[in-house]
């Protein structure tokens, strides 16, 4: 255990700071300096050294073998997969990748380590000096590196908290499975360009097709190291990491309490400690974990049961050539096809899998009628939202790109109102049945016809001849309160199905005309 | 076969044939594979008392295999016969053998069985050679008398008051004494060819990388090479033959296909050039009868037409000081593994309602390693710890680099060295138990091959004063095997210690 | 080299998570300095140039496809622990500063 500093407060707790000192990082005379390491599991068959299957979710110990779980004698064999992943990284962040890069065991005892070290790469990893633009500010990323994950544990007793349990036990399924780290230089200077570049980072993995980047599932790890200076100094502070964060947003939560948390203590006259902290989504706050005041002593050597990676002109053109459209041509493309705003084309490759929904969409489109502007408002609009709701990902949606496209159709074409299109949309979303299917079952189409919604309208106004006479002789204020009427009494005798718009047209030439 | 002996004699006459002799008699239907295991298997029976070769006999999975074999025979006919069938091995504890008690002569994995075995015991298998059981070993091959098995030592057969050598010395003695013509042994800085040397029988660390390591407890893993043991030239060559060969699941695995050796073994040494290595052979302590069956060696070379020659490997000197911290510093990771979670010991200490994970993995490894491993874990840690990598680690690794380059300059002129296989013979139980040091010293001679990743192998070069047999080493440039076991043969037919070798042990 | 101390001695065994009796203590600091002063031989040969060897025959790129095979049965697994449970491996309390 540590001992608690003295120049720290235990725990911070005045969130009204956090406004106090200032959230735009120039107000208040400190700067603040992130550098971000994200961890991403690789969308790999197999394990990083064996062939046992890289799932999530399995029974405990089934996904195991004599490599995994590092019985005496098993050996790594180095998956080729994970190679090509590293390789299409270090093309998407315009990474050096060096001749040679060499795997080493980073030395110390943990349950959750089958071998009691970790198989990853320290001095020569596979990728080095790359970067990536967020709103036009270039952050550069030091390094990308292969490694192995660990298994999980479980604490039994003392509600689950670490220290307080009565025993722990051990899965060792994800044991092994193949990991990219990669690691940003301290550049980032506000929580808002954090979860750019993270965004950016995730949107771009996601495109290259390296990793289904789930950040609740923890499949994209991200843990930011945080400091602050006074802004005429120099040299950067004491730096903190903070793990534990399960979202973009939360990314941001967590860089502004720390911020807020260091510039109080440094105020007040203390010093930052140097130690790992954990982000506590409920409260809130960042917790101490572990001081890393004793550097750990993780004893690294090359590891001398694999041999180098080279990857040669053949594998790198290969991977160049393979490569897909980045997020940021996305972007571009999509705003000049669509004709859509930055920020929506933004909002599309800032959910996983959203973007690929909506091309789908409007590839589907055909000649249907609507533009690819109403799909997009739609996929940004309601099916957002109901996603942030229900925290489902657009592939796993009951509606099909097919099903929004169908949906789009039936506005253009005048069949459903939009009002009407969000009622099948939400129930389209529910259940997964098809609009058109839906507009068909409910009897939702719209009464178009014009000699039909004529006589309608004739039979309202002959029934309210006193309205129709003040209508005429009244100002503009009652004549329009009087057309409103008529127009309710049109949509409630045609139970909310007639055509606004001709039924606007055919009532302004009734009234209007000789009548 | 004349008259009828009686079945002792009969046993006798099998556990003193060699191995190629076992397999064409089970072949022509001389003997079943069934009566030469049961021979072996009385004799383990009378004597491994006194010799405690094996830690673990499978005498009853070797019958079944033995009557299966014998069916085969019968059903299939002789062609269906694997070539070493019916042929009993003995197997270093250090080899995974799914089901069947891999202890690697330690406390710490008393009881654990494997459910996986190494690629070479499958290898094996395939073969049609018999496994008779797990042979005794020093505690995770770290040792050079067999007086770190925590399970008990290993007795030398040509005198039980003398060590057998080690790490490998319950594989070497189980030749000697006639348990059985072959064993498999692992060799990081001379576990085979040190105690093949002891116990006077032939012993053979082949190249790095020619067979795998899978399933191999590691000790260190630059180091590490599985080889065999025999009591004749021809015999390690089909028992390496049978096993050698690329591995996927072994990443240092070499891929370019094995040169064999059977086919050249007889051709003789007619100019070959061979060099005496004078860093291996001017050693501090050498046994004067050792530095007199080297001398031998080279007439007996000179006679056969190799012109024979002194050579210089001025870095070899420093193999002993570079292997003292490159084996120990990978053997203090590879040793990691050992925490009492996964498999094997567990010792809680204190109040187990206070137990902690640190602490348990503290106790058990205190419990469950022995004085040498623990030493070597001590040692590798320190080496490879903040600040002293670069002096320690990093400059082995450097003075490898020049070793390697030593040797690549003597193959130049050489086609094989030539070098005594340890500077003494057998020593006494307890004898440097309590010196490390001197013990490692007995290494001096075998580690610069491991450390170059060549090939080399020991062959008794007769007997000292005293009885006790003597080596001498062959040693050849990676990949160099079929070569080397020409030269090998050459001296078998020189020295004629292929009838003195069965003649050994306490029989 | 510097001289072994029984404090480092003692620090390294923390490192290696092993356990030292006093008495054992003494006996490998001892042991470990001789055997160091030996190994510190090394540092006498000139090696500036010299590139470490981490593997006697210099391989590249060996790799595996990225293919499933079969994992191993799960009691087969647990029945090597010495405690297990709910189809994991028991282990006492972890301390949070362990790693």
């Amino acid at each position: 255990m540590t001992a608690p500093d003295p120049t720290t407060p235990a725990v911070f707790t005045d969130a009204a700071a956090l406004t106090d000192v200032g959230l735009d990082g120039h107000a208040d005379g400190w700067e603040l300096v992130v550098g971000l390491e994200v961890h991403v599991e690789l969308a790999t068959a197999t394990k990083l050294f064996c062939g046992c299957a890289n799932e999530f979710g399995q029974e405990p110990n089934t996904n195991v073998c004599p490599v995994c779980l590092g019985l005496p004698g098993a050996l790594p064999v180095l998956n080729e997969l994970v190679v090509e992943y590293a390789l299409r990284v270090g093309e998407a962040f315009h990474f050096h990748v060096p001749a040679q890069s060499v795997f080493a065991r980073k030395n110390y005892f943990y349950p959750d380590m089958p071998k009691n070290f970790q198989t990853s790469q320290y001095d020569e990893p596979i990728c080095l000096d790359g970067h990536l633009h967020v709103d036009g500010v270039r952050i550069a990323i030091t390094r990308a590196h292969m490694e192995e994950d660990t298994g999980k544990t479980t604490h039994v007793g003392g509600g689950g908290r670490i220290h307080d349990a009565d025993f722990s036990l051990v899965d060792y399924n994800r044991a092994g499975v193949p990991l990219l780290e990669i690691v940003s230089e301290p550049d980032i200077r506000s929580s808002e360009q954090a979860k750019a570049y993270a965004s950016e980072l995730r949107a771009t993995l996601e495109a290259i097709g390296v990793s289904d980047v789930k950040m609740e599932e923890g499949s994209m790890r991200v843990d930011a190291n945080v400091s602050v200076r006074r802004r005429d100094t120099a040299e950067f502070g004491t730096r903190t990491e903070t793990k534990n964060v399960n979202s973009i947003r939360s990314l941001g939560r967590a860089i502004e309490y720390e911020r807020a948390r260091q510039i109080e203590v440094l105020e007040a006259g203390g010093r930052v400690v140097q130690e790992t902290r954990h982000w506590n989504e409920n409260d809130g706050q960042t917790h101490s974990m572990r001081s890393k005041e004793e550097a750990y002593d993780y004893r690294y050597f090359p590891e001398p049961d694999l041999v180098p990676v080279a990857p040669t002109p053949e594998m790198r053109a290969a991977v160049r050539a393979a490569m897909p459209e980045l997020p940021a041509a996305r972007r571009d493309r999509l705003v000049g096809a669509w004709a859509i705003t930055e920020r929506d084309a933004a909002a599309l490759l800032g959910t996983p899998g959203l973007a690929d929904f909506a091309e789908a969409a409007v590839s589907a489109l055909g000649a249907r009628g609507g533009s690819a502007r109403d799909i997009v408002n739609w996929v940004n609009g309601e099916i957002a939202g109901h996603l942030n709701e229900t925290g489902s990902s657009p592939a796993a949606l009951p509606l099909t790109p097919g099903g929004l496209a169908e949906l789009v159709g039936l506005v253009a074409s005048g069949t459903i109102s939009r009002n009407q299109a969000k009622d099948v949309l939400g129930e389209a979303l529910l259940h997964g049945a098809r609009p058109e299917q839906i507009v068909a079952d409910r009897g939702l189409a719209q009464v178009s016809d014009e000699s039909a919604l004529g006589l309608v309208i004739d039979g309202i106004l002959v029934a309210n001849a006193d309205a129709v006479a003040e209508y005429r002789a009244g100002d503009d204020k009652a004549r329009k309160k009087k057309r409103g009427f008529f127009m309710g009494e049109a949509m409630k005798a045609l139970a909310g199905q007639g055509n606004p718009q001709v039924l606007n047209r055919l009532l302004d030439q009734k009234l209007e005309g000789n009548g | 076969m004349s008259g009828s002996p009686t079945a002792s004699e009969r046993d006798t006459d099998l556990t003193s044939r060699s191995a190629a002799g076992l397999a064409a008699a089970v072949r022509s239907g001389e003997v079943s594979a069934r009566e030469v295991v049961d021979a072996h298997l009385a004799r383990i029976e009378a004597l491994d008392g006194s010799v405690h070769a094996f830690l673990h006999v499978t005498a009853d999975v070797a019958r079944a295999r033995a009557d299966a074999l014998d069916a085969q025979r019968r059903s299939d006919g002789p062609e269906s016969l694997p070539p070493l069938a019916g042929v009993p091995v003995a197997v270093k504890d250090v080899l995974c053998t799914r089901g069947v008690p891999t202890t690697c002569g330690s406390r710490i994995l008393e009881g654990w069985r494997p459910p996986y075995d190494a690629t070479v015991v499958s290898r094996l298998e395939a073969s049609g050679a018999i496994a008779l059981g797990k042979a005794n070993m020093d505690e995770f091959a770290m040792g050079s008398s067999t007086e770190n098995s925590a399970f008990g030592p290993t007795r030398n057969p040509w005198d039980l008051g003398r060590v057998p050598g080690g790490s490998s010395g319950g594989s070497a003695a189980a030749v000697a004494a006639g348990f059985a013509p072959l064993a498999l042994g692992t060799d990081t800085g001379g576990s085979i060819r040190q105690p093949a040397a002891l116990c006077g029988v032939v012993g053979v660390k082949p190249t790095y990388g020619r067979v795998s390591r899978y399933g191999v407890v590691a000790f260190a893993s630059s180091l590490d090479q599985v080889g065999p043991f025999a009591r004749t030239v021809e015999d390690a060559a089909l028992l390496l033959e049978a096993v050698w060969g690329h591995d996927p699941a072994d990443s240092t695995s070499i891929p370019t296909p094995c040169e064999p050796i059977l086919p050249g073994l007889q051709r003789g040494v007619a100019g070959l050039r061979v060099g005496v290595v004078r860093e291996l052979t001017e050693v501090d302590g050498i046994q004067p009868e050792v530095s007199a069956a080297l001398e031998q060696a080279v007439k007996l070379l000179e006679q056969a037409g190799a012109t024979v020659d002194t050579v210089s490997v001025p870095s070899a000197v420093y193999g002993l000081p570079a292997y003292y911290l490159i084996a120990p510093a990978e053997a203090s990771s590879n040793l990691a593994r050992f925490d009492g979670i996964r498999y094997g010991l567990r010792i809680v200490p204190g109040d187990p309602g206070s137990a902690n994970a640190a602490a348990m993995n503290g106790a058990t490894r205190h419990a469950g390693f022995g004085a040498e491993v623990k030493r070597r874990i001590m040692l590798g840690t320190y080496a490879l710890s903040a600040g002293y990598y670069d002096a320690y680690y990093g400059q082995a690794q450097r003075v490898r680099t020049l070793i390697i380059r030593d040797f690549d300059r003597a193959y130049k002129h050489f086609d094989v060295l030539l070098s005594p296989t340890t500077p003494t013979t057998a020593f006494a139980l307890g004898d440097k138990v309590e010196d490390p040091l001197a013990m490692y010293l007995s290494d001096v001679c075998t580690i610069p091959t491991n450390l170059a990743g060549a090939a080399a192998m020991s062959i008794p070069a007769g007997l000292d004063g005293s009885g006790l047999p003597i080596g001498v080493q062959v040693l050849a440039p990676g990949l160099g095997e079929a070569v080397m076991f020409r030269v090998a043969r050459a001296l078998e037919l020189g020295f004629g210690f292929g009838a003195m070798a069965a003649r050994g042990g306490p029989a | 080299m510097s001289e072994l101390t029984r404090e480092q001695v003692r620090h390294v065994a923390k490192l290696a998570r092993l356990d030292l009796s006093d008495d054992e203590l003494d006996r490998f600091t001892g042991q470990l300095a001789g055997i160091l002063d030996h190994a510190a031989r090394v540092s006498a040969l000139d090696t500036e140039g010299v590139p470490p060897t981490a593997h006697p025959f210099p391989m590249v790129n060996v790799l595996r496809p990225d293919v499933p095979r079969p994992s191993l049965d799960r009691a087969e697994v647990l029945a090597c622990a010495p405690d297990a449970q709910d189809g994991r491996f028991r282990v006492p309390r972890i301390l949070e500063d362990e790693a």
